[in-house]
């Protein structure tokens, strides 16, 4: 049975491989950028607020910091208690341009070790957990040097 | 400056009495902890509970409905007796605002005596959102999508701090020793054992670069406090009570840049530049402006050490030292007994354990007993100003001033 890939939130990212972006909105009147998204109002206390546009966010920053998760997280996080519990590891990502840092699960296969604080990742598609039905999609970070 | 109000002393409020339940994990209900450590305020203070006018809860997110409506809660559980009522929450600054409510009410006249109590039974494991699909809840979303527990944000502020400051493992180790020494000796601490750097180093890592040694963790505890006009102390004998001069509970600046608990990034500074001073420094500054003093005028400080590493971060936010100091002043020993400013005399969140809102209470017991000089093995000698500091999740700040 084919499962069907629904992203695990709604409007944070689109586009496949290469062309994949996270996407936040920007307020027409001052330029603040948000992510998560902000739909209703903009949230700087100067503006008088303007409409709110989706953009898309870099596709690379640089590493703020990182961090593992070495015990199974509690639910809603998704995890199948049957199987050993495999660490991943954390990234919050500074992105120049937006003066944004955005915190995300690295790829499958990068550890802690492989990480430094300042160094280039990108963000591309990744799998959060798959149920019998649906493959949850959402974001994730890559090592730029890392290429799988 | 408000707080001098003319005269300089009008926004005083004494503390007549404190009291806590024992911290641990005992398998009773928060009401049964919170309720001790009230009728233990009672006590010290040598009050009755009619004698109270209004009772401020710090609320309980992990205890039903009565958990919701704390003060009421626990005003029913010590006897219905008419007085005021209020019930706050926010999240681990709560204490801080029950604080905050009831000195308002005795400075607005409103009340004179003011009963402040703050209870938890805390979850086994990590603490985790409120059930169901909530996917507008950031708190919901950092777990659902990251499975981001609070120690991986602990995990991200300590490398973020060997990264730009070059603190070491060890030097979060250090912490961890000084707290359990002087945890050790606190009659109230949930872990009473002193720890070696090697038990700290040798324990199991939990988020990268920080061990289960270096984060603390959640614990059932009560705390209370009897909190009364200046006026109401003098008339019931108290000469030279600790008196409460100022309670900061701030809330961040746009755009905030530091990654905060729960959110998943931080606000933008791509239009509005970044405020001069973190969120944190915020809180501490706020505090000292209302109590007209500085961090050179500090005795000791209760700081919210939700890990090793958060400490040092509270060591620069409070002014103790300049921004990425905070390891040498620890290896120099000044926040250790007998330094020139020691931090967490109570043994800290490192020898507690989290009792969400019952820790700001307690940390304002802890300041109580060291400015009465009654606090034993632990008391810092001639004190007579401290500080309390910490943060609740979702943008809350907390910092109380007591000076006697
Ligand atoms: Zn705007």
């Amino acid at each position: 049975m084919t499962r069907t890939r629904t992203p695990a939130v709604s409007d944070w990212f689109t586009g496949e491989g290469d062309g994949f972006r996270l996407l936040g909105t920007r307020c027409t009147s001052c330029a603040s950028v948000f992510f998560p998204r902000e739909d209703s109002h903009c949230r700087n206390p100067h503006c008088a607020g303007g409409a709110l546009e989706e953009v898309p966010l870099s596709r690379t920053g640089r590493i703020w910091s990182y961090t593992d998760s070495r015990y199974r997280p509690p639910s809603p996080y998704v995890s199948n208690p049957e199987l050993p519990w495999e660490p991943y590891a954390l990234i919050a990502v500074e992105l120049q341009s937006e003066r944004i840092v955005v915190l995300g699960q690295t790829v499958p296969g990068v550890t802690v070790a492989d990480l430094t604080v300042g160094m280039e990742v990108e963000v591309v598609p990744g799998v959060l957990d798959e149920d019998a039905e649906t493959t949850w999609t959402t974001w994730q970070w890559r090592p730029t040097g890392v290429t799988a | 400056m408000a707080a001098d109000g003319g005269d300089g002393m009008t926004a005083d409020v004494a503390v007549l009495g404190v009291g806590m339940h024992p911290w641990g994990k005992w398998g009773r209900s928060f009401v049964e902890y919170g309720t001790a450590a009230a009728r233990a305020a009672l006590a010290d203070a040598g009050l009755d509970w009619p004698d109270v006018d209004s009772v401020v809860g710090a609320d309980t997110v992990r205890g039903g409905y009565p958990g919701y409506v704390a003060g009421a809660t626990f005003a029913k559980a010590l006897g219905w007796q008419g007085a005021r009522v209020a019930s706050v929450y926010a999240a681990c600054a709560s204490g801080a605002q029950a604080i905050a409510t009831a000195r308002a009410q005795i400075l607005a006249g409103l009340a004179d005596v003011v009963l402040v109590v703050g209870a938890d039974a805390a979850p086994k494991g990590f603490f985790r959102p409120a059930g169901g699909d909530r996917p507008d809840d950031p708190d919901w979303l950092r777990f659902r999508l990251l499975g981001a527990t609070n120690p991986t944000y602990f995990g991200l502020y300590a490398r973020r701090r060997i990264a730009v400051h070059g603190d070491t493992p060890e030097d979060f180790a250090l912490v961890k020793v000084k707290n359990a020494a002087l945890g050790a000796l606190n009659p109230y601490a949930r872990y009473r054992k002193r720890v070696t750097a090697e038990e700290v180093a040798a324990s199991a890592v939990v988020a990268d670069p920080l061990r289960l040694l270096d984060i603390c963790a959640t614990s059932d505890g009560g705390a209370a406090l009897l909190l009364c006009s200046l006026d109401f102390a003098r008339r019931h004998g108290a000469a030279r009570p600790v008196r409460i001069r100022a309670v900061s509970t701030v809330t961040p600046r746009f755009p905030n840049t530091v990654l905060d608990l729960p959110d998943i990034a931080t606000d933008s500074a791509v239009a509005v530049p970044a405020p001069d001073e973190t969120f944190r420094a915020s809180i501490a500054r706020t505090a000292y402006e209302e109590a007209g003093i500085g961090p050179e005028d500090l005795s000791l400080a209760e700081v919210y050490d939700l890990s090793t590493a958060l400490e040092l971060q509270w060591y620069e936010d409070l002014g103790l030292c300049g921004e990425g100091e905070g390891a040498k002043l620890l290896r120099e020993g000044a926040t250790a007994p007998g330094g020139r400013i020691p931090v967490n005399t109570s043994g800290g969140l490192a020898s507690f354990g989290e009792a969400v809102p019952a820790q700001a209470i307690a940390q304002v017991c802890e300041v109580t007993w060291q400015l009465r000089e009654v606090a034993g093995d632990r008391q810092v000698a001639g004190a007579r100003v401290g500080i309390t500091a910490n943060q609740g999740l979702f943008g809350h700040g907390s910092s109380v001033v007591a000076v006697r």
